[in-house]
């Protein structure tokens, strides 16, 4: 049975083409995915991800539950409202999912995890939470709207309620707030994204969802399919779940060390097997890739190395940069001298650093 | 969706083969396979010279979410190829019919063409297919 977002009719009357996206009937496209990508770099573009999980947690023990769940330190988050990225790790290590949580009160904090995830996450948040006394509460009644690109914000304050609109103004990168929305709708704003340019994610109430997409649409914001949103993630430097890590795979060895605290006394599940596994040499390393010859670098290609074969990950053509770019995990220590297999050619490759653009342009040595 | 033109035949894998006045066959994909790909950014395209087998591999259009084999309707020789991809590979998108023809062959065998879709019978196979 495939799901359906709450946008499912607006998206079809808007002339999307739809694919099952992880059990979700989701728009890939309304057009030219390539057009798209290009309306979040350079004016304002949105997508429907109210696929995604929202999760709440309430309870007088929430900050200690998040400090043993979560591979990142739910202590650098001080402020009201500010958001943290994080890996959700399993005793071995391994990613069970990346996530985002929201500091939100002393004993309310809120999660957004991937859809693909759902089931596992909320068995695993659940039986972890127990004995920290948490409540864990989905949010199904939330639809989610992420609204993206360098006239993205503008674009939204323009539509908020008066009172609000200079708080949001105001509102710092990785930070959410409430806020009225047209119709007085209530709004959750962050200031958070997943395609590399400034933006909004915002939970609105299902039943104000369609409502507030036309108005979206009005203000000038173009809709936007997850064809697009994936190829702005990877330009970005965004890991994928799923296809960049997996239980089976550690934040070294994902390009998420940044995402680990190895903070003074704090027993995170998974920290025991990440220190060992620090201690005794990361076996492999994900790095980024760039074609500077005709073709597409795509998830599953062989990646031959000086240190023996590794794989492409996320591989995509580029549309900010018209080439091809990837990640790729390899054999630690490898030399820069790395080729992909591409229908059985052999074709050279450079090991950049990622992300591959930022704030619209490519960066330097891409 | 634009009209599928009546001249052209079709392998079930969406190419189109169409019968030039000189003979030869010009070979591209139909506009709801350009349409299901999405935005083309890479065409690798035969050799000149080469022989392709029917129903065989002779070509690759990659769009930006997938790579695609493109199968040769007949057999024979290329004889020509759509240079014009190499820089504009979306001229697919725009012309699937026109402009965006792929390549061209000398048909060794041409019975083959018989055992191809008319436009209608390729019109009801996409109809069936987004059902």
């Amino acid at each position: 049975m495939t799901e359906k977002t709450v946008l499912n009719a607006t998206h079809r009357e808007l002339g999307a083409r739809m694919v099952d996206f992880g059990g979700w009937d989701m728009p890939i496209n309304y057009g030219s995915q390539i057009e798209e990508h290009h309306v979040v770099r350079r004016d304002a573009g949105m997508f429907d991800v109210s696929h995604m999980t929202v999760v709440d947690l309430h309870g007088a023990r929430t900050r200690d539950f998040l400090r043993h769940l979560l591979a990142n330190s739910v202590d650098k988050l001080k402020v009201q409202g500010k958001a943290l990225y994080s890996c959700m790790l399993n005793e071995q290590g391994g990613v069970i999912d990346d996530l985002i949580v929201y500091f939100l009160g002393d004993e309310f904090f809120r999660l957004v995890v991937n859809a693909s995830t759902r089931t596992k996450d909320l068995a695993w948040i659940g039986q972890q939470a127990k004995a920290f006394g948490v409540a864990v509460q989905e949010r199904p009644d939330f639809a989610m709207i992420a609204v993206q690109g360098p006239n993205a914000r503008a674009k939204v304050i323009g539509l908020l309620h008066e009172v609000d609109r200079a708080r949001i103004e105001k509102l710092g990168r990785f930070a959410a707030a409430a806020a009225q929305g047209p119709h007085g709708a209530p709004l959750f704003i962050a200031r958070t994204g997943y395609t590399g340019e400034d933006g909004f994610e915002i939970m609105v109430l299902s039943e104000q969802a369609i409502t507030f997409w036309n108005e979206l649409v009005a203000a000038g914001v173009a809709p936007c399919g997850l064809g697009a949103r994936d190829t702005l993630r990877l330009e970005a430097g965004m890991n994928l779940y799923g296809q960049d890590m997996d239980e089976s795979v550690s934040p070294w060895e994902a390009g998420l060390a940044w995402t680990i605290a190895l903070d003074e006394g704090r027993d995170f599940i998974g920290r025991k097997a990440l220190e060992a596994q620090k201690a005794a040499g990361v076996p492999r390393t994900m790095i980024g890739l760039v074609l500077d010859d005709k073709g597409v670098l795509r998830h599953g290609q062989k990646v031959l190395t000086d240190r023996g074969d590794g794989e492409i990950l996320s591989g995509s053509f580029a549309p900010t940069l018209n080439k091809a770019v990837a990640f790729a995990r390899i054999p630690s220590g490898a030399s820069g001298d790395v080729r992909v297999d591409i229908r059985g050619r052999e074709m050279p490759v450079r090991v950049v650093k990622f992300p591959f653009v930022r704030d619209g342009k490519p960066c330097e040595g891409i | 969706m634009s009209e599928i033109p009546g001249d052209l035949k079709f392998l079930k894998s969406h190419e189109w083969a169409r019968v030039e006045d000189n003979g030869l066959v010009r070979v591209g994909i139909s506009d709801h396979a350009q349409g299901q790909l999405g935005d083309l950014v890479y065409v690798e395209l035969p050799e000149v010279g080469s022989n392709v087998q029917a129903g065989n591999g002779a070509a690759v259009v990659e769009s930006v979410k997938a790579a695609s084999d493109i199968y040769s309707p007949v057999s024979g020789e290329i004889v020509e190829v759509n240079e014009n991809l190499n820089d504009k590979p979306e001229t697919i998108n725009e012309d699937a019919y026109g402009d965006g023809w792929i390549f061209v062959v000398k048909a060794s065998d041409r019975a083959e063409l018989d055992e191809l879709l008319d436009a209608d019978a390729y019109a009801e196979l996409i109809e069936n297919e987004d059902h």
